[in-house]
């Protein structure tokens, strides 16, 4: 590998594209998608590169997410504010990788599915290319200090767009959403700040290995807890840790922290809703697996069966809340929650292995995380391109069809109903189709250490065909409603923008391998 | 052999992806690649069989290999312990003869379909499907993994849901498809967490693996010996949840709901999935795993506790589906229900008698079933969609090739004895029922159902085939629904019945013909398909026969079709009565009987009270608890965080603020008369220079003294 910053790089160049279009996007003009498109891509390419070059032979010499695995490439590392032992340090492992991937998949899609703008396209593109430069630094942050700005600076760009191009109700929607998930921020900050007033460091790698031999635990609850309203400082480390979950949950989100996302998916602009629930849920989940499992191990496992019991809630009560739903959007907005809820599943079973290690743990930890790792993908591909076909359909001027006023668009629009089909087959996780592997790993790896959970959540996909099949069965079968008489099929620029997405998940359900050497490098926390 | 098994299931699913980009009119490309990729198909299933001939007693082939490494790379010193995912196919008896049957069946049901669709307003994409649901099956069979058979479970499943909606604008068949879909999947949920199970206790999910395989001896007896909470052996809990997926998939009570509501899609569907092949996948995976349904710490064979429920549950169905099949007037559901109640048989010869028995059914079935199914389908298209056979009639004499084959699938289903080989499959089931340890009741029903299925069979034959023509008198049922399929369907003259074209016949000539012939690989003189099955060479042996015991079962079998079949007659078989407005004479003799028979027995009523109610009340909950609790306890946060703004800027503007301006004013008007004693004028400077030396010359005075 030259010495080229890559990763650096990569975050950079939508950044530049932002400020290129800000300025150049003023007078609108059909350029303005193109320009973005290309720079949102180019960036993607970086992370193609990147994927191809990253040793697939890695080591596994020492376990965990430290740095000093070989598993952490592309490393880049300089002093930024010594004061406080932050240093500027971006390096990617797998799961890295496959999220920086996905950001580079789902934000041109988003951009190339964006339509029916009325006013500020510039602006709308810079904002999106701001989110991406900002998740890539995210996804590639390995000190606290340095990823927290790009968490926080994700949100903004967000706020606008749906605060700007939203629906009816967008200053709503917009508040609530950047309000909530600023509470969260606010307590993950705070949660962080004790972490770093004991252990003195940022560092993933640090902390984790301070998590590890228990010391960073005994340190809070002697350090900060005896000082405060713990008055022998037990408790308090489980308190910091709920701090720091909820940051989390909010974002991802988990029951019962996530009505604002119905809200804020229906009312956003959709190919903004592509990148929310494409990218933006999965910041919160790549948080939990990065930081909160590492940092928090002793209190995640001490409070591992609430939590699956939450995560097992999110699962059942948002399929059952879609089947209450009339409105696409809604629907898909409580289906996005449903396949998260099955990502949170594995991700606090995997929360119970540090407690009790025991035989075959390692197989189910393995096939845990990479089942949540594949999920994550491919929901976001998923999920985005649900959302582009919800696009399509409020494009033609009849409108977004929902469940009760439409039906037998399948006679006018085969092409539409074919591929939507695809897509919604994969959501509802049929084998074949790439969103069956990641569900059948987690299921598995769930299984073999909380059967319960597991077997409890084995309803959610009983629940969600249901409402996927609802979809094609009221809006795509039976007869024609002559409002719908005139309705256009998908045109060839549709067909071309979804068409690689459809092609990722048949190659995916088929080959999930191509996915899996990049993460099933991860050994252990 | 085995290296080439794969091409198998690929070749159709080539097929399926090549026609996806066939346009409309180009319709008889896609059939001629469905149907030329099923043939060969069909010819290495052949090669694959007779290479199975040769292999040794008990013996398979198997090949396994690496889907999904989970191994830290090839260098980590954890490779490996780290999971691997593997698959497989495997080449067995099972394997061997179900490939035979489904390539055999499907290809000549692939041929019928070319003519029952030709005038089908989309028929390139009905192949599409044809050949996509091949593909799955042909790999659910082939596959030595419970994974890889679970993956083309649910492949076969969407090939069904995409079939029977294939008439996508009649509502009814949507609903259909959605139901079929559903039911199963609830099935597969037991499936899906039985396959968890497995997997976890086994560590393995392929079936044959050098001895490391699930179903081989070593993991059999690790997961007998375990027990779970309720004392039952774990290999008896995972049976059963397995056996859920069989109950979904193979419409057994009380998952059999689906099963007569899929016969909305076009009729080589049903032929082809709902009655031959699909349907029979429960049953398969039954057969595949029943070393694991077998093993029991008690010891007796066939008296494990998975195995008990498997003929209670089978033969139950089988009685309640003949009586159901007893009172209905569409002639494809009659025919589902058989089939549901044939699939009851199938369940009942696998758990008292093994595989060998319960395969045997199937194989045989599976050829009469497809041909009643196809010819039932030759009824409809000559009757121009006319599907209740109380206005039919007199057709044996208008359709004289539909005629003469439909009878002979009618007696092999009914159980006529000596050359259709129904019976002799059937008589092996009840063979093995009356022999089973555990109760005489399993075999009381599989003799009341054969009762049962002589004289819905008779009824359905009176009716279509004998009686008086009203072919003249019937119009299109689905005139108003099915408007499309009737259209497009419009012959020159539409009211005349007539026989289908040979395209039709000719599968229907061959499937009467393979019935008749199986009977000769079937008898207990030369039981080569079970011998073959079990893995035994077949021996002649006429003393089987003869041995009093099945003698006398094999008479009293006959003697109960035979009274089905008189029974039958007696009551719909005067062709001086019109049914269509006569009451039927069940009505007339049993009134409510009847009702609950045409009725189903109420279970869609019942499941649709309960579970739609079920459905409305939580979803309807889960959405309230959204947006009446959770949003109005989240909504507090910003109600207190603008309480808190408004606290604030009360102390701004009302503390901070006013005591600042205070301040500042005070400030300012101090300075305002500061600045007057800055006047300019000299002589106040002065007189004010003078008055301070004054003042610091006293105080130097006071000081010093």
């Amino acid at each position: 590998m030259s010495t080229l910053p890559w990763i650096t790089l990569m975050t950079l160049i939508p950044l530049a594209g932002a400020v290129v279009i800000a300025i150049a996007g003023r007078k609108p003009s059909e350029g303005t998608r193109s320009l973005a498109f290309v720079f949102s891509l180019i960036p993607g390419l970086f992370a193609l590169l990147l994927a191809s070059k990253y040793e697939q032979t890695v080591l596994a010499s020492r376990p965990g997410l430290g740095a000093g695995s070989r598993s952490m490439q592309f490393v880049e590392r300089h002093a930024w504010i010594p004061t406080l032992g932050v240093d500027y340090h971006v390096a990617l492992d797998g799961l890295g990788l496959s999220m920086v991937l996905l950001t580079s998949f789902v934000i041109p899609f988003a951009i190339a599915a964006t339509r029916g703008l009325k006013s500020g396209q510039g602006a709308y593109f810079a904002l999106m290319l701001t989110i991406q430069a900002a998740l890539y630094g995210a996804f590639t942050a390995m000190n606290f200090f340095h990823w927290f700005l790009f968490w926080e600076l994700s949100l903004v760009p967000a706020y606008f767009l749906v605060r700007l191009w939203g629906g009816a109700e967008r200053r709503r929607a917009a508040n609530q959403f950047f309000v909530y998930t600023m509470v969260g921020s606010i307590t993950l900050l705070l949660a962080m700040v004790a972490v770093f007033l004991v252990s003195n460091t940022f560092d993933f790698s640090a902390l984790a290995t301070a998590a590890a031999d228990g010391s960073l635990t005994r340190n809070l609850e002697s350090k900060l807890g005896a000082s405060s309203l713990f008055s022998d400082g037990k408790g308090f480390a489980l308190f910091i840790f709920c701090l720091a979950l909820l940051g989390f949950a909010i974002k991802v989100p988990l029951f019962p922290f996530h009505t604002w996302l119905p809200l804020t998916y229906s009312q956003a602009p959709t190919s903004t809703t592509m990148v929310l629930t494409g990218v933006l849920s999965k910041l919160g989940l790549y948080g939990m697996l990065r930081i909160l499992l590492p940092v928090f191990k002793e209190q995640a496992a001490a409070l591992a069966t609430p939590l699956l019991v939450l995560a097992c809630a999110t699962i059942l009560l948002s399929t059952l809340a879609a089947l209450a739903q009339k409105d696409l959007k809604s629907i898909l907005a409580y289906s996005s929650i449903n396949h998260l809820g099955y990502c949170l599943l594995g991700i606090f079973a995997l929360a119970t292995t540090s407690q009790a290690p025991g035989k075959g743990m390692e197989d189910s930890v393995a096939m845990l995380f990479n089942g949540v790792s594949l999920q994550m993908f491919n929901h976001g591909i998923i999920a985005s391109a649900l959302f582009c076909f919800v696009g399509f359909l409020e494009s033609r001027p009849e409108g977004c069809p929902n469940l009760e006023n439409s039906g037998g668009l399948r006679t006018r629009a085969p092409l539409l109903a074919g591929l939507m089909g695809v897509v919604l087959f994969a959501s509802l996780g049929l084998p074949g189709l790439s969103g069956f592997v990641g569900e059948f790993l987690i299921f598995k790896g769930t299984f073999a250490l909380v059967s319960w959970a597991a077997i409890l959540s084995t309803l959610g996909l009983l629940l969600s065909a249901l409402f996927h099949l609802n979809i094609i069965q009221k809006i795509f079968c039976g007869p024609l409603k002559d409002q719908w008489s005139q309705f256009s099929d998908l045109t060839l620029e549709e067909c071309l923008m979804v068409l690689p997405a459809i092609a990722l998940l048949l190659v995916l359900g088929f080959w999930p391998q191509l996915l899996v050497s990049l993460t099933r490098h991860f050994t252990g926390f | 052999m085995i290296r080439y098994l794969w091409l198998i299931p690929v070749i159709p699913l080539l097929a399926a992806c090549c026609s996806v980009f066939l346009g409309r009119n180009r319709w008889r490309a896609s059939a001629g690649l469905a149907i030329g990729g099923i043939s060969l198909s069909c010819l290495l299933s052949l090669a694959a069989f007779f290479s199975s001939l040769e292999l040794p007693e008990g013996g398979r082939e198997v090949l396994n290999f690496s889907w999904l490494d989970f191994g830290a790379g090839e260098l980590g010193p954890q490779a490996t312990t780290l999971p691997t995912l593997r698959l497989g196919i495997v080449l067995d008896p099972l394997s061997a003869s179900m490939l035979v049957m489904v390539t055999f069946i499907s290809t000549l049901i692939f041929i019928y379909s070319a003519g029952y669709m030709a005038h089908d307003e989309n028929p390139g994409r009905f192949f599409c499907f044809l050949s996509l649901f091949a593909s799955a099956m042909l790999g659910l069979i082939l596959a030595n993994s419970l994974l890889l058979l679970f993956m083309c479970w649910e492949l076969v499943g969407l090939a069904s849901y995409l079939l029977i909606g294939f008439w996508f604008h009649k509502p009814q068949a949507a609903a259909a498809a959605k139901k079929a879909f559903i039911t199963t999947r609830i099935g597969d949920v037991g499936f899906f967490i039985g396959i968890l199970w497995l997997y976890s206790e086994t560590g393995t999910l392929l079936f044959y693996d050098g001895g490391k395989g699930c179903l081989e001896q070593s993991a059999l007896t690790a997961l007998v010996a375990q027990t779970t909470a309720g004392g039952m052996a774990v290999s008896t809990v995972i049976a059963l949840l397995l056996f859920c997926g069989a109950i979904g998939k193979s419409g057994q009570l009380p998952l059999h709901v689906w099963l007569p509501d899929a016969m909305e899609g076009p009729t080589p569907v049903s032929a082809l999935i709902h009655a031959a092949t699909m349907v029979a996948a429960g049953v398969f995976l039954m057969a595949r795993v029943f070393p694991l349904l077998d093993a029991d710490v008690a010891g007796a064979p066939g008296l494990s506790p998975a195995l008990t429920t498997i003929a209670w549950v089978g033969s139950i169905t089988a009685v309640f589906a003949a009586l159901v099949a007893v009172a209905q007037n569409d002639i494809k559901r009659i025919l589902a229900y058989s089939t549901v109640s044939q699939l009851g048989y199938m369940f009942l010869g696998l758990a008292t008698g093994g595989v060998p028995v319960g395969m045997l059914h199937l194989l045989t079935h599976a050829f009469f079933k497809a041909l009643l199914f196809l010819g039932a389908g030759s009824v409809i298209h000559g009757c121009h969609e006319e599907q209740d056979i109380r206005k039919m009639g007199g057709l044996k004499d208008l359709m004289p090739r539909t005629f003469r084959t439909y009878a002979i699938g009618m007696m092999a289903l009914s159980g006529v004895p000596l050359v259709f080989s129904g019976f002799w499959s059937k008589d092996g089931i009840l063979h093995a029922a009356v022999a089973w340890q555990g109760s005489k009741w399993p075999f009381a029903l599989g003799l009341a159902g054969a009762f049962l299925t002589a004289f819905y069979m008779t009824r359905q034959m009176a009716l279509v085939f004998f009686g008086a023509s009203k072919g003249n008198s019937t119009t299109p049922r689905n005139a108003a629904a099915g408007h499309l399929v009737s259209d497009s369907r419009s012959h020159s003259k539409p009211a005349e019945i007539h026989e289908s074209p040979p395209v039709m016949t000719t599968p229907l000539i061959v499937l009467a013909a393979c019935t008749i012939l199986l009977t000769f690989l079937a008898t207990p003189v030369w039981p080569w398909i079970e011998s073959y099955l079990s893995g035994h060479p077949a021996h002649f042996q006429l003393s089987h026969l003869l041995n009093p015991g099945t003698l006398g079962l094999l008479l009293l079998s006959t003697v109960v079709v035979f009274c089905g079949i008189t029974a039958g007659w007696r009551l719909y078989g005067n062709p001086t009565v019109d049914f269509s407005q006569a009451p039927d004479p069940l009505l007339v003799h049993f009134p409510v009987l009847h009702r609950w028979l045409t009725n189903k027995f109420y279970f869609d009523e019942v499941y649709e009270a309960i579970l739609g109610w079920f459905l409305k009340w939580f979803s309807g909950l889960s959405a309230a608890l959204d947006q009446k609790v959770i949003a109005p306890v989240v909504g507090i946060v910003p109600i207190c965080l603008q309480a808190l703004a408004w606290v604030s800027r009360f102390a701004d503007e009302f503390l901070v603020n006013p005591g600042f301006d205070t301040v500042c004013a005070r400030i300012g008007s101090l300075g305002n008369r500061l600045s007057s004693l800055h006047s300019g004028q000299i002589h106040q400077y002065l007189a004010a220079l003078a008055m301070g030396v004054v003042a610091l010359g006293m105080l130097l005075a006071w000081i010093s003294q």
